[in-house]
């Protein structure tokens, strides 16, 4: 990438730093527009949007109070989507609640299995299999994948730009072909076990992701080219949402969010599971915590991600993608056919589920969100006593007032768009 | 063992009632009258630093002599530590815990959420309202372990209660917290959004139309 980077360098007359990365364009407005209009006086007005509204990322709804057209108050209500998921998960075997968790970040929902699985193994004590550690990281980094692709998309049509939206759709209709043919599903994928997977990888999968991960930093690029520095596109995120790190962090923020503000948490390097620190891929910050620093920090995400598929590719080794412990893992079929005491373990798996010891395990992960921590507490049987999601959307969604109020009607909406919300994980 | 554990033993002595270990994390039991002061100083202490509140929750246990814990999980970015708060809170007495909105304003929609599912009240919360069930919900607080798993009311009560909802009286200014807004309108108009007649607009009395 970086010799590609520095012709266009040369190309750019501004956009671009020495280091490559993307620098301001002088075009935003920088200070919300409440400051520097005079106060007309006049009414205020109550607008409500949603919960029905596309640009509202599934149903949000939003009641805004205006000044003219200067967003004073804006009071988010959520919970049309809730589904009391952590409640049903209290009366499901560990395993019966991975179903549950593809509903939440239905953008991501190989992550959200991935971390199901790995908070209980934490509770269990159980260490996984190479195979199956390597296998999950390329799973966590393709739904990242999807996920951004899926958020620069949406984005780019509140904000105005259609073209990209086909672009990158088109590269997500590829890789979730791949994530198709692994896990049977495009969306409810419910791909790990406690202890392993539900499947090895098909034939010929790991091509078809190499030839994925060549070919759509080609389209990145193409994206690259239409937005960072296109005129429109600063002005329309440049000095927008803008927060500081330290309010980032006060807001309790995760994930783009909180990077985009300058403050380099990423749940990958800081406290890192999946042998992420073996993995050589850096982690983009951003300076001005506004929409457009949480766009290209999201942008360089991606094809970090890229890069981490194509390293985990080079190094998958063989073996067996499941722990081999009867406590948690089915026996296979022909075993349970021809052998009294896998037959034994077979019904007491299916009919008790997987027993946890007592006690507790709360396992953070860097989603595409923000850091999605699965928190359980155990009192010795097959069902959690607790199971609290931890929802990056949910979290960072909350700093929203915060980030709109004084800024523009139209402003609020690339806002809103920058959190990257998921409907699913933030009503539950 | 997290050495944060017993340098707030030092620090508070007996608000801190036990200190365990599960899975590697240290999990600090505190008295729930001094959490704030506690996390206030965890925060704001330079050798613990912590300074980024994960999440904050509660935990009801399915033995229903036992309190209910309201779990805080703190992290100190600079320090990469770890950190669990439990404060359990006696079920035979008021669930009220203080707020730590001054210390983080984060923890606004934690702490509704736990209010919303286990009716746990944070004393000088900005604005404790029900944030995942709607306003008027009446069935009580959807995790506690006394809440069957498909409510309290039947599915016939539930349908008869949604039936009769208003949906309307849900976009009303009252509804919307906005009192300054709503004040400011017409008396009529006001009288009409609290019986959430929207959109109907009363006809002039007959005979007494004006020609402008």
């Amino acid at each position: 990438m970086p010799e590609k980077r520095s012709i266009e360098l040369n190309l750019a007359t501004t956009g671009i730093d020495d280091r490559g990365a993307g620098m301001r364009v002088p075009l935003g407005i920088g200070t919300a527009l409440a400051e520097r209009e005079p106060d007309l006086g006049g009414e205020h007005m109550l607008i409500n949007i949603g919960p029905q509204h596309p640009a509202t990322h599934g149903v949000l709804r939003l009641v805004v109070e205006l000044d003219g057209e200067v967003v004073v108050r804006v009071i988010p209500h959520v919970g049309y989507l809730h589904s009391g998921f952590e409640k049903l998960g209290e009366y499901r075997h560990y395993n019966q609640i991975i179903p549950l968790t593809d509903r939440m970040d239905y953008l991501a929902p190989m992550s959200n299995n991935v971390v199901l699985a790995l908070a209980v193994e934490k509770l269990m004590g159980i260490e996984i299999t190479e195979r199956c550690k390597v296998l999950r990281v390329i799973a966590c980094e393709m739904s990242r994948i999807i996920s951004h692709l899926v958020w620069l998309g949406t984005t780019s049509i509140d904000i105005g730009a259609f073209t990209p939206f086909l672009w990158l759709f088109q590269e997500r209709e590829r890789i979730y072909n791949l994530q198709e043919a692994w896990t049977g599903a495009r969306l409810t994928t419910s791909m790990t076990r406690v202890g392993g997977l539900m499947a090895d990888i098909p034939d010929g999968f790991e091509d078809g992701l190499r030839d994925f991960c060549r070919t759509f930093t080609k389209t990145l690029d193409e994206v690259d080219r239409a937005l960072t520095r296109n005129a429109i596109w600063c002005g329309r995120t440049q000095g927008i949402g803008a927060l500081t790190g330290a309010e980032a962090i006060n807001y309790s923020l995760s994930g783009a969010m909180l990077r985009a503000s300058g403050v380099a948490y990423d749940v990958r390097k800081d406290r890192p599971y999946l042998d992420y620190e073996t993995y050589d891929f850096d982690v983009p910050i951003g300076e001005h915590g506004d929409v457009y620093d949480r766009y290209l920090v999201r942008f360089e995400e991606t094809r970090q991600a890229g890069r981490i598929i194509e390293q985990a590719l080079d190094r998958l080794p063989d073996g067996p993608i499941n722990v081999d412990d009867p406590r948690v893992i089915l026996p296979p079929k022909s075993a349970v056919m021809n052998d009294m005491e896998s037959m034994i373990f077979h019904f007491k798996h299916v009919m008790e589920g997987v027993k946890a010891p007592v006690g507790e395990a709360y396992m953070p992960i860097e989603s595409p969100k923000g850091e999605l921590g699965y928190y359980f507490v155990s009192d010795g049987t097959a069902k959690p006593v607790r199971w609290r999601v931890r929802p990056p959307a949910f979290i960072n969604l909350a700093a929203l007032p915060r980030m709109s109020e004084g800024h523009l009607l139209s402003d609020l909406i690339a806002i809103n768009a920058s959190v990257d919300i998921v409907m699913g994980e933030v009503d539950r | 063992m997290n050495p944060s554990a017993a340098a707030l033993r030092a620090q508070f002595d007996a608000a801190i009632t036990r200190v365990t270990e599960s899975c590697g994390d240290t999990i600090v039991y505190v008295d729930p009258t001094r959490v704030r002061e506690i996390l206030a100083w965890l925060k704001d202490a330079p050798e613990q630093d912590y300074d980024y509140l994960v999440d904050i929750t509660a935990v009801e246990y399915r033995d229903a002599g036992l309190p209910i814990d309201v779990v805080y999980q703190v992290f100190s970015l600079r320090r990469k530590a770890f950190l669990r708060l439990k404060a359990p809170l006696d079920k035979r007495e008021p669930l009220a815990i203080d707020s730590v909105v001054p210390i983080w304003a984060g923890a606004d929609w934690m702490e509704r959420e736990v209010y919303d599912m286990f009716g746990i009240t944070f004393r000088e919360h900005p604005d404790l309202r029900r944030i995942l069930m709607w306003e008027t919900y009446a069935e009580g607080y959807p995790l506690r372990k006394d809440f069957p798993l498909r409510g309290r009311f039947s599915r016939a009560e539930q349908v008869r209660q949604a039936l009769g909802a208003n949906p309307e009286a849900h976009y009303s200014m009252e509804e919307l917290s906005i009192v300054q807004a709503a004040t400011e309108l017409p008396a009529d108009m006001r009288d009409r959004l609290a019986r959430g007649e929207r959109g109907k607009i009363a006809e002039p009395p007959r005979g007494e139309t004006t020609d402008a």
